[in-house]
């Protein structure tokens, strides 16, 4: 099981601009579906049972993962990073998505992977306690899963969720309804960047983009908005299901995923403050509409693909 | 993005990770690479530090004139808005937006102000006593 398999088969890929909602005085935007649904989704197509928890009371939450730790079972936390001490302070926002996992405990430290990190580290009780409490929006509550039952997998089951993974993936950006999510929603942003420099003015017009690159390219994306992640899992699906075409159209992600970063050069520009005029942030808007018709017609191709249930 | 494409920028993550992106190698085909960072995200990172310093500054001066309590400051300088800080109190907005203002702020028991003062990490008379 590799890591752009699991994305794929979870639909892991997404775009959407939540209205109304601002996340660090910036608009909210999400360019993969919340990590907790691609691990549901892949874990049920692998036929594994999860179970999760939230917990109201901390001192239950502790007592259950001191539990599970002493079973010998790796859990799954949600945290928030704005406490977490091993993070750098540059990477501290009130972020509330992160997950790591919990393997040990040596002493009164447990022991943590986290994905972001090249190497395992340690939390002491109260700093777990605190970052697994950590409040705001999309507060984690003390969130905890792990797997329960384990099947042997098949290539075939692999297959299978392969399969579903794409054609979920086809139906969340192409046919999903409204105008601010999937690849209509690169469109609703392209239209915001237009309107932004005489709405919020230069300074936060910036302010925005600059939020926009750091939602794309953050620790863990594996570059260009996680586009370059899903060229890779179209790439090893033609392998399982020995079919050329789905190869031939991990290139239009490749593609995709190179746009995206040539918009986030444009981008770095306007809030370096190399770039001032409106007719910049139309250039960058038009990319974005580029961007867009290239995900679309991938996404077509992907549907028009009859690849059995 | 091709394998000798990769970015390796220094920035905040020396010392601390690197991350792992999906490359092409010379074949065509992805494979994983570690990357020290990316100017481009670097620079977005710093501006929005920027913002949040000229944020604090501005919080402080304010206090500083008598305009808004030190909560309001201690608030942007632990990056906060109103829902996080309510989260992190149990008040509702609607009297955190009444504790900004330094008349009632004054007035405040002290048990309010502890709640305050967990949720910034600071001491009570630190909260009680900054003058900007």
């Amino acid at each position: 099981m590799t890591e752009p398999l699991a994305f794929g088969m979870g639909s892991g890929l997404f775009y959407i601009q939540i209205p109304f909602l601002t996340v660090n005085n910036g608009p909210a935007i999400s360019f993969r579906t919340m990590p907790g649904a691609i691990f549901k989704r892949t874990c049920k197509s692998l036929g594994v049972d999860v179970t999760r928890k939230k917990f109201s009371n901390v001192a239950a939450a502790e007592a259950f993962l001191d539990q599970k730790v002493r079973e010998g079972i790796p859990v799954g936390c949600q945290v928030g990073v704005f406490h977490l001490t091993y993070f750098p302070k540059e990477y501290r926002f009130h972020f509330n998505a992160h997950n790591l996992i919990v393997y040990g405990k040596e002493g009164d430290q447990y022991q943590i992977s986290d994905p972001v990190m090249e190497d395992v580290t340690t939390l002491s009780r109260p700093e777990l306690t605190r970052v697994r409490f950590a409040q705001g929006p999309l507060a984690p509550k003390g969130h905890i899963y792990y797997p329960e039952k384990i099947r042997p997998i098949t290539d075939d089951m692999i297959r299978k969720g392969i399969v579903s993974g794409i054609r979920r993936n086809v139906r969340d950006m192409i046919r999903i309804p409204g105008n601010f999510a999937g690849v209509n929603g690169i469109r609703h942003t392209s239209n915001h960047i237009r309107k932004w420099r005489d709405k919020l003015g230069l300074k936060k017009a910036s302010l925005y983009l600059g939020q926009i690159v750091r939602m794309q390219e953050e620790i863990g994306t594996g570059g260009g908005g996680f586009r370059f992640l899903y060229g890779a899992f179209l790439e090893e699906a033609a392998a399982y299901l020995q079919d050329d075409r789905v190869s031939n159209i991990s290139e239009d992600f490749t593609k995709a995923g190179d746009m995206w970063r040539a918009s986030a050069i444009k981008m770095a520009g306007v809030y370096k403050g190399r770039l001032t005029e409106q007719k910049d942030f139309e250039e960058i808007a038009d990319m974005l509409l580029d961007t867009r018709l290239v995900e679309k017609e991938a996404f077509q191709k992907l549907a028009s693909l009859n690849l059995g249930k | 993005m091709k394998k000798e494409d990769l970015p390796q920028d220094p920035g905040a993550l020396d010392n601390f990770t690197r991350e792992v992106c999906y490359v092409k190698n010379e074949d065509g085909k992805y494979e994983t690479a570690l990357s020290k960072g990316w100017e481009v995200k670097a620079q977005a990172l710093d501006s929005a530090w920027e913002d949040v310093n000229a944020r604090i500054e501005e919080a402080r001066q304010a206090v500083k004139n008598g305009e808004k309590s030190p909560i309001h400051y201690f608030m942007e300088l632990r990056l906060m808005d109103l829902p996080v800080l309510s989260g992190y109190t149990g008040f509702f907005p609607f009297f955190i937006k009444r504790h900004l203002k330094p008349a009632i702020f004054a007035g405040l028991s002290d048990r309010k102000l502890a709640k305050y003062a967990t949720a910034f990490d600071v001491t009570v008379e630190e909260l009680k006593n900054f003058k900007g």
